[in-house]
């Protein structure tokens, strides 16, 4: 078995074990470990885009409530038509989440390339204005929409979301991205980034390139608003502003564009920080927006990117 | 060599996470608070924290309850979506708290709600006033109105002292308690027989209301009901003067704030809000209320935030003390059982739907100053 596959695997018998012992954590812990593996997956999707394909995408929230609204919408008016209110095997409960899931994951993707046929033509700071946009088009239209409750969201959403989930899903993102851009075809997003005109001249078609990267970000930031829902087992529309993709891109950025290794930290560490800041309370994001500009004064090619420029030789 | 280097420091946050936790002292009663002390409900956040401190400390210096002082761990939320949840769990299962108290806007308390319920935590909120919230469960309370009956209130004002027949409304869609509030005027409002002649929309954060205000203008309306928060309120306000209209414009308690007459100076005077206490009464509990949070904190006079942030830090007291135990289930029932609790905003009986029944208090700017107009029953 190739060895990437092999990890894959061991990375869902982990989270099968580790779900097992699930019970005994302690659930302020574990909900912080949700909340940096939901952002990992987050990060690392929009860091195929913004990384390695190197297109400046501002709406990464955008998607991400595209799939939070749509999976909580399955879970909550189609799954209970099919296995009722009580007496649900955990088996049935797991197949209608996956599928509740995939739904909120392939209607993200949906968006995604809606959005990027029309705007991938663009480059730089167009597509970041394009894309800042549509993050905000998608807040106002749930906001409107009185089937996804408007302004107060969708609540009572059940809570599906274990550990398991989580880190079965981040293998998969990690999965995915590793390999898709150590194939052959993949070095096609890196060659889109480095020189645009110069990878057209070979025979690359870069808008192709961009709109599959952005289509796969969009599949997998749809997964983690699918989790980040029956998580936190209410969504609003304000949860998912324009706060929340800067969030994103910050981690992108300080983990070093295009280093999956540097955005895993990055993400693992601007999540875990405002909780180790809590106990100097009103303070607290002073702190941690003055550690973000000395990280980038330190580090401008990114906190943890060792290996800065040698895709580029 | 950086490798190692940022794996140490990694290690070092995750040794620091750890001895965040710290264990719970033997004699005190431990009670939570998640609030927006910071963000942009700050304003709400803060003056109802006032108000949950200073009970916690009047109870204690009263010598505490069930022999045992209390002690009030309060957690920021920033204002933001998501961040509740995360702090309510870390309340729950690291400061052992045995009931939690919050938070001012519906959408957060109904965070909390799902995570109390299943912990089987009780739950008190001092202001939510949407309906979805004490619907969760029957672990969450509330000591305030709710929308429908504050929407009743102002339909009743507008008709009986305003004697308005015609009227526009203006609501934020961006807001689950504007878009409720105006539903339930205008359901009220109807059935009245009055009429509703325009609806127009906004958006939290928009500056400029002019196209609304023009179509509302040309329309013909004597009224404009106006749910939604100060910040635009004033503004609206402002551009409606502006504009020559000067026909009053009424909104609920979103309105109570300093900064409504801050900045809507003279355009705000002779408008009216419906809220939940006015520091003009002049019951004892609320003369002795206003002296002690005066002197508490740097002589600002507590809104109905503050007053309401107060009576559901007693009430939940109120409820220990007659379940002589601070077991979840045990102040739940008592909780449920809260008869005529006689308090700031009022007094509080709790319904089947534990929610409180109360009055409500009609409000108006006179020469920069809110004064108390009539007083609602429910």
């Amino acid at each position: 078995m190739p060895k990437p596959t092999l990890a894959l695997l061991s990375a869902f018998l982990f989270a099968f074990g580790v779900s097992l012992l699930s019970d005994r954590l302690d659930p302020y812990y574990l909900d912080v470990v949700i909340g940096v593996g939901i952002n990992l997956i987050l990060a690392v999707s929009l860091n195929l885009v913004n990384g390695y394909t190197g297109q400046f995408s501002l709406g990464h929230a955008g998607f991400m409530a595209v799939g939070a609204y749509f999976s909580a919408a399955i879970s909550l008016f189609v799954a209970p038509a099919f296995i009722g209110p009580a007496g649900t095997s955990a088996l049935s409960q797991g197949a209608f989440f996956l599928a509740a899931l995939a739904t909120g994951g392939i209607c993200a993707a949906s968006a995604g390339l809606l959005v990027g046929v029309p705007s991938l033509r663009l480059k730089g700071d167009y597509l970041a204005l394009v894309t800042l946009g549509f993050g905000e088009i998608i807040r106002v239209l749930f906001q409107n929409i009185e089937k996804f409750g408007g302004a107060l969201g969708l609540n009572r959403i059940p809570a599906y979301t274990t550990i398991f989930w989580v880190i079965a899903f981040l293998a998969l993102t990690l999965f995915v991205v590793t390999c898709l851009v150590h194939s052959t075809y993949g070095r096609g997003f890196l060659a889109t980034r480095d020189d645009e005109i110069a990878s057209e001249a070979v025979g690359l078609n870069p808008t192709r390139y961009k709109i599959v990267a952005f289509v796969i970000g969009a599949f997998f930031a749809g997964i983690a608003g699918g989790l980040y829902g029956h998580f936190k087992l209410t969504i609003t529309p304000t949860g998912f502003g324009f706060e929340k993709s800067i969030e994103i891109v910050v981690m992108v950025i300080m983990g070093g564009m295009g280093n999956t290794l540097g955005v895993i930290l990055a993400a693992v560490l601007l999540t875990l920080l405002p909780e180790l800041l809590r106990p100097i309370a009103e303070y607290r994001m002073i702190i941690y927006s003055l550690l973000l500009i000395v990280m980038m004064l330190a580090r401008p090619q990114g906190l943890f990117n060792f290996k800065f420029g040698q895709t580029r030789s | 060599m950086p490798i190692a280097r940022s794996s140490a420091l990694l290690a070092g946050f995750a040794a620091a996470l750890a001895l965040t936790s710290c264990a719970p002292k033997k004699d005190t009663i431990r009670i939570g608070e998640f609030a927006s002390l910071t963000g942009k409900e700050a304003a709400f956040g803060q003056s109802s924290h006032k108000g949950t401190l200073l009970a916690i400390e009047e109870l204690n210096a009263a010598g505490g309850i069930l022999g045992k002082s209390l002690e009030l761990i309060t957690e920021d939320n920033q204002s933001k979506a998501g961040e509740s949840a995360t702090i309510v769990k870390k309340l729950i299962s690291r400061d052992k708290i045995v009931a939690l108290l919050g938070e001012v806007a519906s959408s957060r308390s109904l965070e909390a709600a799902p995570i109390c319920q299943a912990a089987k935590i009780p739950q008190v909120s001092p202001s939510s006033t949407n309906p979805a919230v004490t619907e969760t469960g029957d672990y969450i309370f509330r000591v305030c109105f709710i929308d429908p009956f504050q929407g009743v209130v102002m339909a009743k004002f507008a008709k009986d002292t305003l004697k308005v027949r015609k009227v526009a409304v203006l609501t934020s869609v961006s807001s689950a308690y504007s878009v409720g509030l105006a539903k339930y005027f205008k359901e009220r409002f109807v059935a009245d027989g009055g009429v509703i002649a325009v609806e127009q929309k906004y958006s939290e954060g928009d500056k400029d209301f002019k196209a609304q205000l023009t179509a509302i203008k040309a329309s013909g309306i004597d009224g404009i009901f106006l749910p939604g928060y100060y910040t635009e309120a004033a503004l609206v306000c402002k551009q409606a003067k502006d504009l020559g209209l000067t026909v009053p414009v009424f909104g609920g308690d979103g309105w109570e704030a300093p900064q409504l007459v801050e900045i809507g100076g003279a355009a705000v005077e002779g408008s009216y809000y419906s809220t939940h206490y006015s520091p003009e009464n002049r019951s004892p509990a609320v003369t002795t209320f206003l002296a002690k949070f005066k002197q508490r904190w740097k002589n600002e006079v507590p809104d109905a935030m503050a007053a309401l942030g107060y009576d559901s830090a007693m009430v939940l007291a109120d409820a220990m003390k007659r379940a002589g135990t601070t077991e979840g289930a045990k102040v739940r029932d008592a909780l449920a059982a809260t008869k005529g609790y006689v308090g700031i905003t009022g007094t509080t009986t709790l319904d089947a739907s534990r929610n409180a029944n109360k009055a409500a208090v009609v409000i108006t700017v006179k020469n920069g100053q809110f004064k108390f107009v009539e007083s609602v029953a429910p």
